[in-house]
């Protein structure tokens, strides 16, 4: 059963054209991600769907209720984080989370089921301001705060920007606990770690979506030959390999650089031999299998 | 329900844990009701004044000493013909001509008879410099009542006019009945008339007093030291209510637009209006103190005499308030940011309420441009309707036409508010 | 100043009983890049306002571009450059306007702003936008911009605070490229990132929990050190000892 429908929205902001023609289906249940480049249109389909926005045409759909004509009661059911720190800094922790329980017709003794595993983590500093939480408690709470009045579709638009890897696995974790009790998470993220847990992923360029797939189809149909070489010099070693006949594109990649090939290339060993001819030591290179982020990669530079 | 109270906790959490603001809110109409009622003084002083006539006799030598004595005044010079006089003004070193029809002595020792129709072939004349307008119906009015003050000691005579037409009655002249100040310069019909008429900025000459029947109320003239203060009283009120209302209800809507809790707040159910009544409240409250305290400063401080209903001052200053609110809610509907919520009240609302209420500048003595654009400015009839209630004591029948404009006034900015107020983020 | 571009010794900065940085000690090589990692609130923050002379420590001391970190912090602001992922560029002016206002900022010569801001704009490929507000432009051009910027002055040192925050991952690469270059040409580059492949991008890291640096290495020292495969796994374990909310 389908929880989110988007059919043909398009959005323009003066000469701007922020979404085109977007269409995409969510079913009930699925952890739903969205990735793309800053300004590709992320934001703006997730107001579109909160009913923050208007699209100025396509049809919408959440939980069968319309953003635009159903707004009312589909604000009771759904719940939205946006991107920039959205919570009152003057505050304290548990005055924030009983703050929005009442704006959402609940109270935090009733919610706190759905977030009991969070509040936990943020019981300790309940008595302190939320301004003075850490980037990755604050965000704990904003997710608290939107989880308070138990929604079944739960919007996130970038909610792991700037917390620290262990905060962000944690709250990935609370994510898939969500997932698992029946909830609709459509969440976008920078991080295509991140995006490759998610349950299907879309990818916007542009304001289009260009795909939209489970993660293992995306990387099976990467389509490319993939290597990765890393050397004792690594600055300079990307544009010795981008200079070498055949190679497409190169990239860093954490500790090595990865670079994808054509029909001209000479192969690995033609490569190592040639960067060891040229003073680099150490040299490794080797086939790999893609990942979620060389697949981002690929598209991007496409 | 339940979530109105809780949305106006939040309200007061915010005001309550930002110190500073909250002392600003209210320090501010304390201090600016001291700073009004005992610093800053409207009185000119230092007037050079040039004395013309042609025979210098009793009657202008004892007027001359009165005048150079009075410590708002100075003799620049006796001239023998205006003109002379006219050049010193023009190169700025005097600000005021006092010209005495030739054998003063005389025709004031003459029969009551007579005295008519010699003086109004050449009567007394005052010339004022109107480069300034205010300062000019000031100082002609200060002249005035040095010229009466000096006749009034005259015992011997009864009833005397200086210039054709005006009688004036010397033993009504008493502090008691200098009360109505400020807003008694703008009923001085010959006086603001003719000088609002010569164009401003240039050193425009204006003859006073010598003009066919008018009547001017000659009670209003010379408010000395403080009495005159506690006439700024109702503008302070004017001023506080509004900033204090419309500011900061604005920025605190848009800080919540700025901070990106709108947006969480506009996806929830709570509807856009109880958002917007919630964040009136606290300010509803804090400005209501306010009144309190500005009122009980006025009473016993200042000394203003309160001798109209307090009842209708309170609650024509309760629909001040709502009006000033609904005007930062409207306001809070038009920008985006704090910044640009704090510029356009200041712009939209301190110059207008500083220039156009007459809370300073009597609205009589402006262009009547201006005095039409005041007409829009809710300031203008509030400190107007507070001058009658408080100041002057009269009746609520005297101040239903301002409870009425504001009352409408109040009920058209809800609306408009209400009409912009979106559930959207566009 | 020695071989160090930053040396100090147990820097601590407390407000009232919470000891924000405590004790921390590292130097960085002239060139080097720096990755200075740590959970949200361990402590990065402060300790970068300590370097960039923004703040004084309670205890402890050291020189940043050669300057003492207690007294000359006025030197130390000119032979800097910094950059953060909140405040780098003004949206209203034009990316020419940001450059010169920089630049005259940290008294580059008038003669050497115009033909330096066509070079640094050929780098960047921005050429065509020239006179484009800053506002108008994506998130990952404004960060490249505003790192060009940071190094325009060619300081000794450039600080850059999570530049890469919220960037897509194609321009956070284009960006460590630029970091790459810079560092190259002698420049230090002392960084903090959540990303952690950036870490491994580093010559050096230094990893924070509750105000104490608990790990300092080369990305390859510290994973065969912890006996991990990437810096992430580095990262957690280290990480979840932290107590601080």
């Amino acid at each position: 059963m389908d929880s989110i429908i988007a059919e043909n929205i398009s959005k323009t902001y003066g000469t701007v054209k922020a979404l085109k023609e977007v269409s995409l289906t969510v079913q009930k249940g699925e952890l739903f991600g969205l990735i793309g480049a800053d300004g590709a249109g992320k934001t703006t389909l997730f107001r579109i769907l909160a009913s923050l926005i208007l699209p100025d045409a396509g049809k919408a759909s959440v939980e069968g209720l319309d953003p635009v004509s159903d707004y009312r009661r589909l604000r009771c059911i759904t719940g939205y984080m946006p991107g920039r720190f959205s919570l009152y800094g003057d505050l304290t922790v548990e005055e924030n989370i009983r703050f929005y329980a009442t704006v959402f017709g609940t109270t935090l003794e009733a919610g706190r089921v759905l977030i009991d595993d969070i509040y936990k983590q943020l019981e300790p500093f309940r008595n302190r301001a939320a301004s003075r939480l850490s980037g990755g408690m604050k965000q704990k709470l904003a997710l608290c705060c939107a989880l308070i009045h138990s929604p079944s579709v739960l919007f996130l638009d970038e909610p792991t920007t700037g917390v620290d890897p262990v905060s962000r696995r944690e709250f990935w974790l609370v994510l898939k606990h969500l997932r698992e009790s029946g909830m609709t998470v459509m969440v976008s993220t920078p991080y295509m770690e991140e995006a490759g847990q998610c349950g299907r992923i879309a990818f916007i360029k542009e304001g289009s979506i260009l795909y939209s797939e489970t993660p293992g189809r995306i990387v099976e149909s990467f389509g490319e030959t993939l290597y990765a070489v890393s050397s004792d010099r690594m600055h300079t070693l990307l544009d010795d390999v981008r200079s070498f006949t055949g190679i497409k594109y190169c990239y860093s990649f954490g500790d090595s650089h990865h670079f994808v090939v054509d029909e001209s290339f000479s192969g690995e060993k033609a490569l190592a031999g040639y960067l060891a001819g040229i003073g680099y030591g150490n040299i490794t290179v080797k086939k790999i299998q893609p990942t979620m982020e060389d697949c981002y990669m690929k598209l991007s530079l496409r | 329900m339940g979530s109105r109270v809780t949305f106006v906790k939040k309200e007061f959490f915010h005001i309550l844990r930002d110190k500073r603001t909250m002392l600003i809110l209210i320090i501010m109409p304390i201090v600016e009701i001291i700073l009004f009622g005992f610093a800053i003084s409207v009185e000119i002083q230092g007037i050079n004044i040039a004395v013309v006539t042609s025979d210098m006799g009793e009657t202008v030598r004892k007027i001359e000493e009165k005048i150079d004595a009075n410590p708002y005044f100075k003799i620049a010079g006796t001239f023998y013909s205006q003109d002379e006089a006219l050049k010193m003004m023009r190169v700025g070193k005097i600000d005021m001509i006092l010209r005495f029809p030739s054998g003063l002595d005389r025709k004031i020792l003459s029969s009551n008879h007579e005295r008519k129709s010699v003086l109004s072939a050449s009567p007394v004349r005052i010339i004022v410099d109107a480069s300034n307008p205010n300062t000019a119906v000031t100082e002609q009015m200060y002249l005035k009542n040095v010229l009466m003050s000096c006749f009034s000691g005259e015992g011997a005579v009864a009833a005397y006019g200086i210039t054709s037409g005006i009688s004036f009655e010397t033993s009504a002249v008493t502090p008691e009945e200098t009360v109505r100040g400020t807003s008694a310069v703008a009923s001085s019909g010959t006086a603001s008339g003719m000088i609002g008429g010569t164009p401003a900025g240039t050193s425009g000459v204006a003859s006073i007093g010598h003009e066919g029947n008018v009547v001017p109320d000659i009670r209003l003239m010379y408010n000395p030291g403080m009495q005159s203060s506690y006439n700024f009283v109702p503008g302070i009120m004017g001023m506080i209510m509004i900033i204090i209302c419309a500011m900061m209800t604005s920025v605190s809507i848009v800080r919540e637009k700025e901070n990106g809790t709108m947006e969480v707040l506009l996806v929830s159910p709570v509807k856009p209006l109880t958002v917007i009544i919630s964040k009136m409240i606290p300010y509803f409250v804090i400005s209501s103190i306010n009144l309190a305290v500005i009122l009980l400063l006025a009473k016993f401080v200042l000394a203003v005499p309160l001798s109209g209903s307090l009842f209708w001052t309170c609650a024509i200053s309760m629909v001040y308030i709502i009006l000033s609110l609904a005007l930062g809610m409207l306001i809070s509907t038009l920008v985006k940011t704090q910044a640009a919520a704090m510029l356009s009240s200041a712009m939209l609302l301190l110059l207008p309420v500083i220039m156009l209420s007459g809370m300073i500048f009597p609205i009589e003595s402006e262009p009547h441009f201006f005095q039409w654009i005041s007409m829009t400015v809710p300031a203008r009839w509030y400190i107007s309707a507070m001058r009658k209630l408080m100041v002057e004591g009269q009746q609520l029948s005297a101040v239903l036409p301002e409870l009425g404009i504001l009352s409408g006034m109040a009920v058209l900015l809800i609306s408009v508010a209400l009409f912009n107020l979106k559930s959207r983020l566009e | 100043m020695g071989e160090n571009a930053i040396e100090v010794r147990n820097l601590t900065k407390r407000f009232g009983d919470f000891t924000a940085v405590d004790h921390i000690s590292f130097t960085v090589g002239k060139g080097e890049i720096f990755g200075f990692l740590g959970a949200n609130g361990a402590g990065k923050s402060t300790a970068m306002k300590i370097l960039c002379g923004l703040s004084l420590p309670t205890e402890g001391e050291g020189t940043v571009a050669g300057y003492d970190i207690l007294k000359e912090t006025e030197s130390i602001k000119k032979s800097i450059g910094y950059m953060s992922q909140r405040f780098s560029l003004y949206d209203d002016l034009t990316v020419a306007e940001n450059i010169r206002l920089y630049a005259g900022i940290y008294g580059v010569s008038d003669k050497e702003i115009s033909p330096r801001t066509d070079k640094v704009l050929a780098n960047l490929d921005f050429t065509a936008e020239k006179n484009t507000m800053v506002g108008s432009l994506p998130l990952g051009w404004k960060q490249k911009l505003a790192f060009s910027v940071a190094v325009f002055h060619h300081p000794k040192i450039v600080f850059l605070d999570e530049p890469t925050g919220g960037v897509d991952p194609v321009t956070r690469r284009q960006f460590w490229e630029m970091i790459y270059k810079t560092a190259d040409k002698g420049i230090t580059v002392f960084v903090t990132t959540h990303y952690m492949d950036e870490a491994e991008y580093c010559d050096r890291v230094s990893i924070m929990v509750d105000g104490r640096i608990e790990a300092l290495g080369s990305p390859s020292a510290l994973k065969s050190g912890f006996g991990a495969n990437n810096m992430d796994d580095v990262f957690q374990k280290l990480a979840r000892k932290a107590e601080r909310g």
